[in-house]
């Protein structure tokens, strides 16, 4: 299927084969269709089971979802971590960027693996690994160390979506700026700033969904803290009033999808780059 | 030129002469963060799997031993690391299969509105909604739920009872047996494995295929001989994802499944219901070690260059 495929790639973006198009289709299918059975079984009036399809539709969920106190405050401890996080990996990350970006210097390699480490090893070392430092130095859990735990692979987020912006830029432009007279602190607010600030902010907005939706290295440094996905692990237990969970996770779409697709609008422009890499 | 211009003026000079105090300005804060923060847990997590337990009063024993590593060694914990390692194989195979047409796809023939279509299809899940993702799964693969029941209507009831009897798989529902795993899993990291590919065929010049061509490879062949060996980058960059990911995962397996457990999960419970951190530190080596080595593999192939 694949040869039959490869037949029209003589000319520059030609047709794809209906084999290669029908696997394509179907990647993407099964990436986004489950999704939906959340929003249906929010809507059930099935509240123990998973009955498919539902006996029946309603909107009371919603409602009893509002007024549960409990959704509320784990929500609210969400937003308030995420957003913490997100600054904290803006700051680092781009600090990061910017360093090795313009400098060449000894165990440079090292460091790239340092940034990467969060997000290349398992999420559960992450998490176990400052459960037990929190244990030997005798740190109690709180709204901190779940901030601690997050901004630290929430880094990596915002160091690749700058360096990359980086990367694409022209050193030529830096220059230029200099050569005009503008000293290092104008160049950085008239050039470089303007060119990088979408992708930082994009950076961040990932940063922001990731943090949200957290939950392997949160359960090891919240101690008796719910955060939403916590809250939601929780639930999910219970054998009563399940369409409250669905309510709940059609409530962290919403909440999640709005900062990704900024970040996606915010660096489209700069993706295509087809061949013009290294 | 205005006092605070030319102060401005002079500390800039100033920073211009001394490269190496900016790289320091800049790097020390990140560097600080990740070396004390995460670094100095990582040390701590080996520090303490050397310590022990004490059996009758249930503290830790802050005495250096091997007692941690010699109970890693049990037969139901080897069991424990070869299924574990067996499933995450497995995930990044199949993820590998389904991703590479994709991948392939919006690479190379999808364009304009349809490539951006593409492109946030794969994206929106992979930035998105870990927990709820699963969750729907849980739903879908349920014994009351869809899947079950579209086997029914089609009247293949039968054959899907079949396939759940099957040895390995052994499960009352699919949610209950590796199957439904495996595919919790496969959904889940699908996305780390599609854009590393597609970023590496991305990358790969047009004159280059248009070159095959002229020098009278056959379409088949140029996949072969040239796409193909310069996907391989992407795809070790997008397996280490997927395998590093499944390796450590305790909330998939804890959700649907047999109740057979993990990795993940055993380092779980030990920290968690046994209070036992030493047992859970060394058990969380594993997969540390397992990784080393699959990254040492993994630079080898290029794979550090296609992230």
């Amino acid at each position: 299927m694949r040869s039959k495929a490869a037949t029209s790639t003589d000319r520059s973006k030609g047709e794809a084969g209906w084999g290669l198009k029908a696997a394509a289709w179907f990647g993407v299918l099964f990436l986004n269709l489950p999704i939906l059975f959340i929003v249906l079984y929010g809507f059930t009036t099935d509240d123990a089971s998973y009955t498919f399809p539902p006996p029946g539709l309603t909107t009371e969920w919603f409602a009893v979802t509002w007024n549960r106190a409990d959704f509320w405050a784990a929500f609210w401890l969400s937003v308030q971590v995420a957003f913490v996080s997100m600054l904290i990996a803006i700051v680092l990350g781009t600090c990061a960027a910017a360093a090795m970006y313009r400098f060449k210097f000894f165990g440079k390699e090292s460091v790239t693996l340092l940034i990467l480490l969060p997000i290349a090893l398992p999420g559960i070392v992450t998490g176990i690994s400052l459960r037990s430092a929190f244990a030997l130095g005798e740190i109690p859990f709180s709204y901190l160390t779940i901030v601690l735990g997050h901004a630290t692979f929430c880094i990596v987020v915002v160091y690749n979506n700058a360096i990359a912006r980086l990367r694409r830029s022209s050193p030529a432009l830096l220059e230029a700026s200099m050569d005009l007279g503008a000293n290092t602190f104008q160049t950085f607010r008239h050039v470089v700033l303007p060119n990088l600030a979408t992708a930082i902010l994009a950076g961040g907005m990932l940063a922001f969904a990731l943090s949200f939706d957290e939950i392997i290295v949160t359960t090891f440094t919240a101690g008796q803290q719910e955060t939403l996905p916590i809250w939601m692990f929780g639930e999910l237990a219970r054998p009563r009033q399940r369409p409250v969970t669905n309510v709940a996770a059609i409530f962290v779409m919403i909440i999640t999808f709005v900062p990704i697709l900024l970040a996606y609008y915010l660096t489209r422009d700069t993706d295509d780059v087809a061949g013009s890499g290294k | 030129m205005t006092p605070s211009s030319s102060l401005s003026n002079r500390l800039s000079t100033y920073l211009f002469n001394r490269p190496n105090l900016v790289l320091c300005l800049l790097l020390l804060p990140p560097l600080l963060w990740l070396g004390v923060i995460y670094l100095g847990s990582l040390f701590s997590l080996l520090v303490q799997s050397f310590f022990s337990i004490d059996d009758f009063t249930g503290k830790v024993v802050y005495d250096l031993s091997l007692n941690s590593y010699a109970r890693l060694f049990s037969a139901t914990n080897l069991a424990i690391i070869f299924r574990t390692v067996m499933m995450a194989s497995a995930v990044t195979v199949i993820c590998g299969i389904i991703a590479f047409p994709l991948a392939y796809y919006i690479a190379r023939f999808a364009s304009g509105r349809t490539k951006a279509l593409f492109y946030v299809a794969v994206m929106l899940p992979l930035w998105s909604n870990y927990l709820v993702r699963v969750y729907s799964w849980k739903l879908i693969l349920a014994k009351e739920g869809a899947i079950h029941w579209m086997f029914n209507a089609l009247g293949l009831g039968p054959l899907l009872e079949w396939i759940l009897s099957l040895p390995v798989v052994e499960g009352s529902s699919l949610s209950t047996s590796y199957i439904g795993t495996a595919l919790t899993f496969i959904y889940i990291w699908l996305p780390f494995m599609v854009l590393p590919i597609q970023a590496a065929l991305e990358r790969v010049p047009r004159s280059l295929l248009e070159a095959s061509s002229d020098l009278g490879a056959r379409p088949g062949e140029t996949f072969r001989k040239v796409i193909f060996p310069l996907a391989i980058p992407g795809i070790a960059a997008g397996s280490i994802f997927t395998f590093s990911l499944t390796l450590g995962d305790y909330i998939i397996p804890q959700l649907i499944g047999s109740s057979r457990p993990f990795i993940g999960q055993a380092v779980y419970q030990f920290q968690g219901t046994a209070g036992d951190i030493p047992m859970a530190a060394a058990f969380a080596m594993v997969p540390i070690v397992i990784m080393a080595v699959y990254l040492t593999i993994a630079k080898r192939l290029g794979a550090f260059d296609a992230l």
